[in-house]
């Protein structure tokens, strides 16, 4: 069985580059460009992971987190922040909103999929 | 003297030849797209008098040219009875009127001679050869030579 | 989907982030100081960066963050955006969109200016940073206070990593020989909450080298004390490993801050057995089946068994439940404005060119089959004329809504005007303000691009030529910094764009003089002050007494009058001598359809466009005037207009008509008052499909276009304002591109 990523990115650019990514590692990918809509899609989607940015418009990547982490449903699922901010207070904030790691921006597929193997079953 | 034939290449093989008066010419089959009949042409102002007018060819507007008048030759008076070439010149179409198509010619060997030099300015501008078969003599138009692109780009 | 498409798709996003980036300066420019003006500022460089940087495009990841470092300064309200700093912003926005376009296209970009520009910017990030240090920004974030926190972006930590979808497998080097290490780990409750799993990385300990684990249950309480939400195990690893200790720390990268984890070489192989704690066999292999967590261990089973109440209350944590609230009703509101926004796709604008032919060919189709109906209809079968009826009007519906597809905002057309603007300015040393107006009127794409540049050449000619210098408009009185207002609207179907300044305006004298000797008009010619200024789009006038570099190149306004109505267009100019010039296009929204009035001349079928058409008349013997040798005049409320013979002026008949035997069109053309055109019947209005004669043939003179009716010929568009032009004596030859007659 395929393990569903949700990626969460308000760039087309990244959009694209997670989907052929994913798509080459054999996930099933399904995409939203900004918070409000991953929120949206989460519901029905049953993703097994989520990769998500952080600097979004309408809703950013730290209240979209929060948002995933308050619902009951997806309360444990993990969350990988991708983000070009690599400092340590912009990661502590995506941790305290419930990240459950990171990858840092412009991801190299290698380490995207790992990160995604490494907090997945 | 003579002029040598000019630029033929292999796939000039095949021909359609067709008549205006008395006289057969011929042009490349690749650059005929269709043949239709005679349809009244709407006429342009301030135009040569070669050019007729245009007509509605599926939905683009096509020039329709008197060939025999563009050669020098008496105007036509275009009936039912003559037949419209759709030639493709470089980006452009045009509709040349002619009396008839006659034939579709390959060219076997060395039949195609060059034009003599008895030509004037005119036919040195457009024929390319002449062809002899069965005592006919079909002259070769070059379609981009009688229809230098300046013309068509005076816009 | 391959790297070359997914890059082709980034420098289109890129061109919209510029766009987003551009406005918004303008709106903080404006005084506009709203958090997500300078959010979405922000997030364009941001992502222009981010994209740049998968692609290795150094220059640009380069100049992005120093400019996105800038940008940060004032989102985090470090920076006042001022007019001096939104200038630099503007500019820095100018040369981001040059290296954009030199990474496409190659290309250079002058590089002392994004230099020199570079140093702006870092002054800028500094100079509101209170400097301990008088180094760059990223120094700074190192110090402790977080409100001195640095740029989100640390200098050293971005490195442009060049993507490829090759790399998978690229084997790590491994370190040289094996080494044991102890490993104690004791996860937090936090852990979990944040979607880590204790079995997962045990796993992937598991996978760098060879592993015993013992499991620590001493702080496991009786069962009816057990919080499901709390973690009460602890691990104690034994691991045989080629990598190195920071290998093995990072196995724990995403869990090192909710958990106790000590890491440490071992004295030597020691075996695991040895340890002081009561082996509980850990099952690892349950973790490769798909239902791992749940199935694993006694946390994760706890944890699915969780109370709702107490698993919400440690999502949500305590401190944030305010942020938390207010994000929800954020979303709440923002979904409502999403899907008032609607949803867009992209389509290929072939494909959409190719829908508007088909709808062309089926708009002639259904005017054929309708006049073929007509002309066999002798017994008036009431059922097919209304099915007929309802035909057309569909017909039409699906042409306006095709229509529709292709219509875009005027937007990126006036954002790129502002950046000509301020480089023209520049150079010239002026100080001038624009302002854009109606930016979302839509207008067909064709007519966009096609506007563009004789908008640039009016732009370039009002800052170059129609502002005066700071010093002289000073002397006059005027507010130093010049004015150019840019507005469009729509107009009785066409839209109107408007370029105002308030410069010094025409000067009538030099005009007039320059047109005298240039013998454009005769030296005794009594001209209105309209048709003096109307002067300039004549063909070759040039104001200005040197060419200037900006402005000259060689093109006149004839050149920009005369790409106006090849578009179908009217220009014209009034102007105030020392209050400014206004310029006035009206165009016509789309170049595939016309509303137009089919008339009859010299048996010819013509159309002429509505919009050129003031009035129509009958005129009547008494009104018509003969003056000079074969003008005619007709008399129309008091006033006498010239008339027009159109089929003697297209040369379709060598003799006048009869005025009184026909139909007159009394038309307006720009900056030559009013017509009354000739012809011999007015054969109804219709909306007719705009066919190109030049595809096939070439331009005609008098004509604009074509068209194709309902009886399948092809019938003439009338270009109104050459056909005027013609009747003032100037001759419509073939030679001559018609509209230079302008």
């Amino acid at each position: 069985m395929k393990k569903k990523v949700l990626t969460v990115d308000d760039s087309r650019t990244i959009r694209n580059m997670l989907l052929v990514t994913l798509n080459n590692a054999g996930f099933e990918t399904i995409q939203a460009e900004d918070g409000i809509e991953g929120l949206e899609i989460l519901e029905g989607a049953n993703p097994d992971v989520i990769v998500t940015d952080i600097n979004m418009p309408r809703l950013d990547g730290f209240g979209f987190i929060e948002g995933v982490r308050r619902n009951e449903k997806y309360r444990a699922i993990p969350i990988l922040v991708l983000t070009t901010e690599s400092d340590a207070e912009k990661k502590n904030r995506a941790r305290q909103a419930g990240a459950t790691g990171w990858i840092v921006k412009p991801f190299d597929p290698v380490k995207l999929i790992d990160a995604i193997e490494r907090v997945t079953a | 003297m003579s002029y040598a034939v000019k630029n033929m290449s292999e796939d000039d093989r095949e021909l359609i030849a067709f008549r205006i008066g008395d006289q057969e010419f011929c042009v490349n089959i690749m650059s005929v797209r269709e043949i239709r009949g005679w349809t009244t042409a709407t006429p342009l102002p301030h135009a040569p008098p070669y050019v007729l007018g245009v007509i509605n060819l599926r939905g683009a507007v096509l020039p329709i040219v008197d060939l025999s008048a563009m050669l020098g030759m008496k105007a036509a008076e275009p009936s039912v009875r003559h037949v419209i070439i759709v030639a493709q010149v470089k980006s452009r179409v045009v509709g040349l009127l002619v009396e008839a198509v006659s034939d579709i010619l390959t060219i076997i060997g060395d039949s195609i001679q060059p034009v003599p030099e008895v030509s004037s300015e005119l036919e040195k501008q457009y024929a390319r050869g002449i062809l002899a078969i069965d005592k006919r003599m079909i002259c070769m138009i070059d379609l981009d030579a009688l229809f230098p692109q300046q013309e068509s780009e005076a816009a | 989907m391959d790297m070359n498409e997914i890059k082709e798709i980034f420098f289109q996003e890129c061109e919209e982030q510029l766009a987003e980036l551009e406005s918004g300066l303008l709106k903080l420019n404006d005084g506009d100081r709203d958090p997500e003006t300078v959010n979405a500022v922000f997030r364009a460089v941001h992502s222009i960066k981010g994209g740049a940087g998968a692609f290795g495009l150094e220059d640009l990841v380069a100049f992005a963050h120093v400019f996105e470092t800038t940008l940060d300064c004032v989102r985090s309200n470090r920076l006042e955006p001022s007019q001096d700093v939104l200038k630099v912003m503007l500019k820095s926005a100018d040369v981001l969109a040059d290296l954009t376009n030199a990474a496409r296209d190659g290309g250079f970009v002058d590089e002392s200016r994004s230099r020199a520009l570079v140093k702006e910017l870092e002054a800028l990030a500094n100079g509101e940073t209170p400097a301990p240090s008088v180094d760059a920004p990223k120094v700074v974030a190192k110090a402790p206070e977080p409100v001195q926190a640095a740029p989100p972006t640390d200098d050293s930590g971005f490195q442009p990593v060049p993507f490829s979808f090759d790399s998978f497998g690229d084997e790590e080097a491994e370190g040289e020989g094996e080494q044991v290490f102890d490993i104690t780990f004791r996860p937090r409750r936090e852990l979990f909450s944040k979607g880590n799993e204790a079995a997962l990385l045990l796993r992937d300990l598991s996978r760098i080298g060879e592993m015993s684990i013992n499991c620590d249950i001493d702080g496991l309480p009786a069962l009816d004390a057990m919080d499901p939400e709390d973690s009460y195990f602890g691990w104690s690893i034994s691991l045989k490993t080629k990598k190195a200790e920071e290998d093995v720390r990072s196995v724990f990268e995403f869990a090192e801050w909710d958990c106790e984890l000590t890491v440490k070489a071992a004295e030597a192989a020691a075996p695991a057995a040895d340890l002081p704690m009561v082996p509980v066999p850990f099952d690892l292999s349950a973790l490769d089946e798909v239902s791992g967590p749940a199935a694993s261990a006694d946390v994760s089973a706890a944890q699915t068994e969780s109370d709702a109440s107490k698993m919400a209350a440690a999502a949500a944590r305590v401190e944030k439940k305010e942020t938390a609230a207010a994000a929800a009703a954020a979303a709440q509101t923002a979904t409502t404005a999403a899907a008032a926004a609607g949803q867009t796709i992209r389509v290929d604008l072939d494909r959409v060119d190719r829908l508007i032919n088909l709808v062309g060919e089926l708009v002639i189709n259904q005017a054929m089959l309708s006049q073929s109906v007509i002309e066999n209809d002798n017994n008036g079968t009431s059922s097919i004329n209304m099915g007929l009826e309802e035909l057309q009007q569909l017909t039409r519906e699906i042409q306006d809504s095709v229509m529709a597809i292709r219509a875009q905002p005027v937007k990126p057309v006036f954002q790129r005007m502002s950046r000509i603007v301020r480089e023209v300015a520049d150079m010239v040393g002026k100080s001038i303000r624009l302002v854009t107006e109606g930016e979302n009127t839509e207008v067909d794409k064709t007519v966009i691009d096609k506007i563009a540049e004789p908008l640039t050449h009016m732009i370039r000619n009002a800052v170059d030529h129609g502002i005066e210098t700071p010093e002289k408009r000073e002397a006059a009185g005027k507010d130093p910094e010049g004015t150019i207002k840019l507005t469009a609207k729509h107009r009785s179907g066409r839209i109107l764009i408007e370029l105002v300044d308030d410069g010094a305006g025409i000067n009538r004298e030099r005009v007039k003089q320059k047109a005298i000797d240039n013998e454009l008009i005769a030296p005794d010619a009594n001209l209105s002050d309209e048709e003096i200024d109307n002067l300039i789009f004549a063909p070759g006038f040039s104001t200005a007494d040197t060419i200037s570099d900006i402005s000259g190149r060689g093109v006149g306004m004839d050149v920009v009058k005369r790409s106006i109505q090849a578009l179908g267009g009217r220009i014209s100019i009034s102007s105030r001598p020392g209050h400014g010039s206004t310029f006035t296009m009206s165009l016509p929204l789309t170049l595939a359809v016309l509303d137009g009035m089919v008339v009859t001349v010299a048996g010819q079928t013509l159309v002429v466009p509505l919009t050129a058409i003031v009035e129509t008349l009958q005129p009547e013997a008494t009104a018509i005037h003969s003056f000079g040798a074969n003008q005619r005049l007709i008399s129309i409320r008091d006033s006498f207009c010239p008339l027009v013979d159109v089929g003697r002026i297209l040369n379709f008949r060598s003799v006048q008509a009869n005025p009184v035997e026909g139909v007159a069109l009394l038309v307006e053309s720009e900056g030559g008052g009013q017509r009354a055109l000739m012809v011999d019947a007015i054969q109804g209005q219709r909306q007719v499909v705009i066919k190109s004669l030049e595809a096939n043939y070439t331009h005609v003179p008098g004509i604009a276009a074509a068209t194709i009716l309902g009886d399948g010929r092809v019938a003439l568009i009338l270009d109104v304002d050459a056909v005027v032009s013609a009747s003032r004596g100037q001759s419509l030859k073939p030679e001559m591109s018609l509209a230079a007659t302008g």
